[in-house]
């Protein structure tokens, strides 16, 4: 119903929204939650597990009844709270967890038999038969259970993550929050004032507080106002701070484009990394209940919520409210409501010697035992002294006390501390480094003790921030007593509701420690208390209380569950904004890329490089056609890929070739000017870190290269290396992948093919290198090969890379060469032996892949020692071997090797296979892999297994290099 | 979590790679004994309380770092470079 | 002049939202100075530039010094001298410059930096990442920002800053 005159709504702004396909109107500014409630819908959900018809039950994020489904135009959001979305034209909105209708909820059958649905009823009842639990109990439980569904489409909603910096992070804008802003502001303080709601201000948004003797929101209007024209403060509204990190991080979730019609790239939600020197939890503190026969009736609602809903939204939820508390705060919602024209039937206080009210009826000493109507609250029950009386009434505001909001203080492991005086948790100090609690969250309940603790917490941060005393003149107001008898539960035989969202009743609680769940950790886990969406927040400290008495023990004995992150909930899609698509990864782009693209080869990732698998051409219909023609291309006339991808190091000064001898195993600092050497890398653990080149370019200036997979490996090994050992060295050395594209030349024809492309013969041995100049541009060129053919790595500046990769290309094709792709290159690495990390996975020694004689002896180098120790060589190690299957079939990477005749068990594994192909060289499949004692069984008959492949196949054992082993192509 | 590189000033852990134990730093000389390299590849302790572990600022100067911190707290007490650096001298 | 054809690594037109600007920028030549130990002074007589403290960029004529991680800087401008008591590597073709000029700049790295970037001063120079990238920046000018990526991450790099700019600019024309 709605109020006239009353609430913050913009009534010349009407807007329509839709809920269940009714269409309904509200005002802009109106929540649906307020919305829902002037237009006297009553039941707007149904609960988890008995189905019962729920109703709003608070006016803030808490809200553990009012989950619903927004539907929007790409996506479908479940469990929104309805106090939290703020109404937009064209609002679509779906009540859940019910069918096949709110009203009509066939699964409410569930309340009926709720006696055999206690606490742990599925844990006991689909036990056996075990093959039940799959086919039959687990998809019936889960079509039962659940909140919400999503749309089953991809969300294409955008989201966004950013990164915000200040000296003070200020939580919750409320009395507290406010003055501490104002105050660390004014003192010059770079200040994030940060609140989940759309508007500052808090409690005293609500409540009909006097400040300076005027309407506590004038004050706020005031504050606001001078915050946005300081431009050391950032105002963040609609964000929710969810987790306290270490060192001052803080997540938060800011609601971007949730509020308004969609709008195209307008984010949804922004995930906020907020670094702050110092903070401040201004948070606030959540109303809590009491348990009752049916206290989940819609139309039960927190009482605090009924002055936010009336003076926030000029909304009441009904038209004779009661008032159920065992403090004095409920009072002034009383007050509130009176004055509003609203019929307060009676104000049930469970205190014997609760204060009078003018004006109203006050019962002392009484309690609330029970809520009649089912579909919205009809009736309640007294209960005073021995008799009970029946009241009519369609609302009951219930105020079982205050529970500071202070789980940001839990995340970093603070354990929060019970204060008698307040019957609730209060934060302990100093639980996160740099924060102070102040107000509400502190256990300080009365708007002048806010203002002041505000003020407090600002001075103290100032001061550590070194940012002077931060003085202020506190403004003028009230110090309302507090004054709490605790209550959690009122007697009785029916059921009593703790946590509404996961249907946790006193019952439940009670039995788990009849069963011996007595722990608070065990109940939670037992009764899945507190598991909810709204994790808790309503519910866990009466939880706390019941178990407590239930146990026989008190409340700071039974301990608490600890609050973790987040705050309130986080989507998912908000932490990974802008991680799909092109934002999955970074891409790295060869200078070839567009020229393998316009041949239509299909480009595969090889760590973030994007490399072509092999180039078709017309009539070709696999892979394998255009693999076997580009591998028997290369060994019969000349093939070019690009290699840029290869790390390349640029290593200079005096102690280079000193530093060299360290970190490869053999000796480099001997090599001849203009000249290559192979290079083995080991880890310090001995066992093989990577394999490539180092060239002499100059004295003291050589260029290491390394795999593609290694490259960022082996740049952070040598920096540590130098760093940690011979920082004095003279020596340095740099990443120059990226300044040089570099193509591989291979095959017969492939001196031909340089010596054109440079207008002269390269005139290099085996193993040899030379600057050159390319078409004008000065490059690189060197001897080496990866296929086992006559092989040349030409390299030229990057910007010049596609240029020559095309002329390349060109002049190839005129020879009757081309293009090879990653297939063939494999193929041809394989046929000769030559390893990639597919072998040198981690696991291998210099021994395994038949190196042990690249560890010199005279020299230490890393990984040298633990090389030597007993077990990295010798008969027991598995050793490098090829493999040829018996018969024309394919082997897998992957599959195990046995001996003939052995049972197929793990301990009877003789070794397994890194690499294979089809080599159209020798006409047959090949595998590498590593045998136990491999080196010694050559000519051996294995059979090779692939279970999960279904391959089983006879292959002998041989060399691992199958073509030209004497290596007499290479050095032609 | 956020460290102090003693060379860019106080930045985000993601800028940075975690090694191991600090360890790492005191390798044997040449031809110490096996149980010298088994200890220095192998054997860490695990105290609840102050550790030293090695991070690299690899999204940043490239600086090893040698970082004392707490186990139990998660205070990050120190933050060393493993070779001071030369040039330019510190921030 | 050389028969190949340059290119540079995106060959895009600027892009321009909300009144900032992306657009690839040449700075010419680039050449990692790295000074052998106890050589940063000797190197900085030889270059008549002093080697930059961390996160400086000292200056001479058009030469700029920008200091580009531990013990190492980049020459923008001219090419050095030989004989230098350094290591000297051609860094021109490794990375790809992007400006990002005008209103929002502050706004849109703030999506992709973490660092807090609204004090900086020119002269300023910061290696961080951009996401998952390397990256230095340089501070220019009325907070106008020099992004240098690594060459072959070019395009990813073009697509982070512009899907930011984009998310920014629908968060301006909201208000």
């Amino acid at each position: 119903m709605r109020i006239d005159g009353k609430g913050r709504i913009d009534r010349t702004r009407p807007v329509t929204f839709r809920f269940d396909g009714c269409t309904y109107a509200g005002y802009k500014g109106d929540t649906l939650a307020s919305a829902l409630i002037a237009n006297d819908v009553r039941v707007v959900g149904r609960s988890f597990k008995y189905h019962r018809p729920r109703g709003i039950l608070t006016a803030g994020s808490e809200e553990p009844n009012a989950l619903v489904e927004i539907i929007g135009p790409s996506n479908q959001t479940p469990n929104t709270r309805a106090t939290v979305q703020e109404l937009f034209e064209g609002l679509e909105v779906r009540s859940q967890n019910r069918w096949p209708s709110l009203g009509f909820d066939l699964l409410e059958v569930n309340d009926l038999v709720a006696p055999f649905l206690s606490a742990g009823f599925y844990y006991k009842t689909f036990m056996w038969p075990r093959r039940f639990w799959e086919g039959l109990y687990e998809p019936l439980i889960r079509r039962a259970a659940g909140l919400g569904s999503l749309s089953g489409r991809h969300d294409e909603g955008v989201y966004e993550k950013a990164w915000a910096h200040c000296d003070m992070l200020v939580i919750g804008a409320g009395p507290a929050g406010l003055m501490t802003a104002l105050t660390a502001a004014r003192a010059g303080a770079d200040v994030i004032l940060a609140d989940e709601s759309s508007e500052l201000g808090g409690r005293l948004l609500s409540d009909e507080a006097e400040i300076d003797g005027a309407p506590a929101v004038e004050w706020v209007a005031g504050v606001v106002a001078e915050l946005t024209s300081m431009p050391n403060v950032r105002l963040m509204t609609r964000t929710s701070v969810t987790g306290a990190y270490d060192d001052g991080t803080f997540g938060a979730l800011e609601r971007v484009g949730l509020h308004r019609r969609p709008r195209p790239n307008l984010p949804r939600e922004c995930f906020w990394r907020i670094v702050a020197k110092r903070s401040v939890l201004a948070a606030g503190a959540l109303e809590r209940s009491v348990a009752f026969e049916d206290n989940d009736r819609p139309g039960v609602m927190m009482a605090s919520s009924l002055p936010t809903y009336l003076n926030r939204y000029g909304v009441v939820p009904g038209k004779r409210i009661a008032l159920f508390t065992n403090n004095d705060s409920a009072r002034a919602t009383a007050r509130s409501l009176m004055a509003a024209g609203v019929e307060v039937a009676a104000i049930i206080d469970s205190r014997t010697d609760a204060p009078d009210e003018p004006g109203m009826v006050v019962h002392k000493g009484a309690q609330v035992v029970r809520a009649r109507g089912r579909m919205g609250l009809r009736e309640i029950t007294i209960a005073k002294g021995g008799t009970q009386t029946r009241l009519e009434v369609d609302c009951l505001g219930v105020s079982g006390g205050w529970n500071p909001t202070l789980h940001l203080t839990c995340h970093m492991n603070g354990r929060p501390r019970w204060s008698d005086e307040l019957a609730a948790f209060v934060p302990n100090e100093g639980a996160i480094p740099g924060m102070m609690v102040a107000g509400a969250a502190n256990g300080t309940f009365s708007t002048h003790g806010c203002l002041a603790a505000g003020a407090e917490a600002a001075r103290a941060s100032l001061e550590a921030l070194g940012l002077g005393s931060g003085a202020v003149d506190l403004p003028q107001t009230t110090d309302a007593p507090y004054n709490i008898a605790p209550l959690w539960q009122v007697p009785g035989k029916g059921r009593a509701w703790l946590d509404f969202a996961n249907d946790v009743t006193v019952k439940d609680v009670a039995l788990s420690a009849q069963e011996g769940f007595r722990s608070v950790e065990h109940m939670k886990r037992y009764t899945t208390q507190g598991m909810a969406p709204d994790q808790g927040k309503n519910s866990n400290v009466a939880a706390l209380a019941v178990l407590a008495d239930a146990t026989g023990r008190g409340i700071v004995q039974t301990g608490t569950t600890t609050f973790r992150p987040p705050y309130t909930p986080v989507s998912i899609a908000a932490m990974g904004a802008g991680g799909r698509g092109d934002g999955f990864a970074p891409q790295r782009f060869l200078t070839s890329d567009q020229a393998s693209r316009d041949r239509g080869a299909p480009m595969i990732e090889t760590g973030l490089w994007y490399r072509p698998s092999y180039f078709p051409k017309p009539g070709e219909t696999t892979w394998r056609e255009a693999c076997d023609r580009e591998v028997s291309m290369v060994r019969s006339s000349v093939g070019v890929t690009d290699v840029s991808t290869l790390g390349k190091i640029d290593i200079q000064g005096p102690d280079a070739g000193r530093f060299l001898d360290f970190v490869y195993s053999n000796t480099v600092s001997t090599l001849p000017l203009g000249r290559v050497r192979y290079g083995l890398m080991l880890r310090e653990d001995g066992h093989v870190l990577d394999d490539g080149t180092c060239a002499r370019l100059g004295e003291d200036h050589w260029l290491m290269t390394t795999t593609t997979a290694a490259a960022g490996l082996v740049m952070r090994h040598l920096d540590f290396v130098q760093q940690a050992f011979c920082a004095r060295w003279r020596v340095r050395f740099a990443s120059v992948t990226e300044t040089w594209a570099q193509f591989a030349v291979a095959g017969p024809l492939a001196r031909d093919l340089i010596t054109s492309e440079l207008g002269r013969a390269p005139g290099l041995p085996f193993m040899g290198c030379t600057t050159v100049t390319v078409q004008g541009v000065q490059g690189r060129l060197f001897r080496i090969s990866f296929s086992g053919e006559e092989g040349y790595e030409i390299a030229v500046p990057t910007r010049y890379g596609e240029a020559l990769f095309r002329d390349l290309t060109a002049r190839a094709e005129t020879m009757g060469g081309g293009l090879y792709g990653m297939e063939a290159l494999n193929v041809l690495r394989i046929e000769k032996g030559f390893i990639t990390h597919a072998e040198i996975h981690g696991r291998t020694t210099a021994f395994d892949i038949g190196m042990e004689r690249m560890v010199s002896a005279k020299k230490d180098c890393i990984g040298k020692a633990a090389a030597a120790r007993p077990g990295m060589t010798g008969p027991e190690r598995e050793q490098l071997v090829g493999l040829t299957p018996l018969t024309d079939s394919p082997v897998t990477a992957g599959a195990y090797l046995f001996a003939q005749g052995v049972a197929l068990t793990r301990e009877n594994s003789a070794g397994y296979i890194t690499s294979v192909g089809y080599s159209p060289t020798i006409q047959s499949h090949l595998a590498l892999g590593f045998l136990k004692d491999g080196r010694a069984r050559h000519g051996e008959t294995l059979r090779l297994i692939d279970r999960l492949r279904g391959v089983d196949v006879l292959c002998a054992v041989v060399d691992p290099v199958f073509h030209d082993p004497k290596g007499e192509k290479l050095r032609a | 979590m956020r460290l102090t590189c003693p060379l860019c000033g106080p930045r985000d852990r993601r800028e940075f790679y975690y090694y191991g134990a600090a360890d790492y730093l005191r390798r044997p000389a040449e031809g110490a004994s096996p149980d010298d390299w088994n200890d220095y590849l192998h054997n860490r302790d695990n105290p609840a309380g102050l550790t030293q572990d090695l991070w690299y600022h690899e999204q940043g100067c490239c600086a090893w770092l040698k970082v004392t911190r707490n186990t139990v707290t998660h205070e990050i007490v120190a933050v060393e470079a493993v070779a001071v650096a030369d040039a330019g001298g510190a921030a | 002049m050389p028969d190949l054809i340059a290119k540079s690594a995106l060959g895009f037109a600027p892009f321009t939202l909300a009144g900032t600007t992306l657009a690839e920028v040449d700075m010419g030549q680039i050449t990692a100075i790295a000074p052998f130990p106890g050589q940063s002074e000797a190197l900085s007589r030889a270059l008549g530039m002093a080697f930059p403290a961390p996160g400086a960029v000292t200056q001479s004529g058009d030469a700029r010094l920008v200091w580009a991680g531990r013990d190492i800087a980049f020459l923008i401008g001219p090419v050095p001298p030989d004989g230098l008591p350094a290591a000297v590597t051609d860094q021109s073709d490794g990375w790809v410059s992007l400006a990002l000029t005008g209103a929002c700049t502050v706004d849109v790295l703030a999506r992709l930096v973490p660092l807090d970037l609204r004090a900086a001063q020119s002269g300023q120079v910061f290696r961080t990442a951009l996401n998952h990238l390397p990256l230095i920046v340089l501070v220019g000018i009325e907070r106008s920002f020099t992004l240098l990526t690594y060459r072959s991450m070019a395009k990813t790099a073009w697509h982070e800053i512009t899907e930011a700019m984009v998310k920014v600019g629908a968060r301006a024309a909201t208000g």
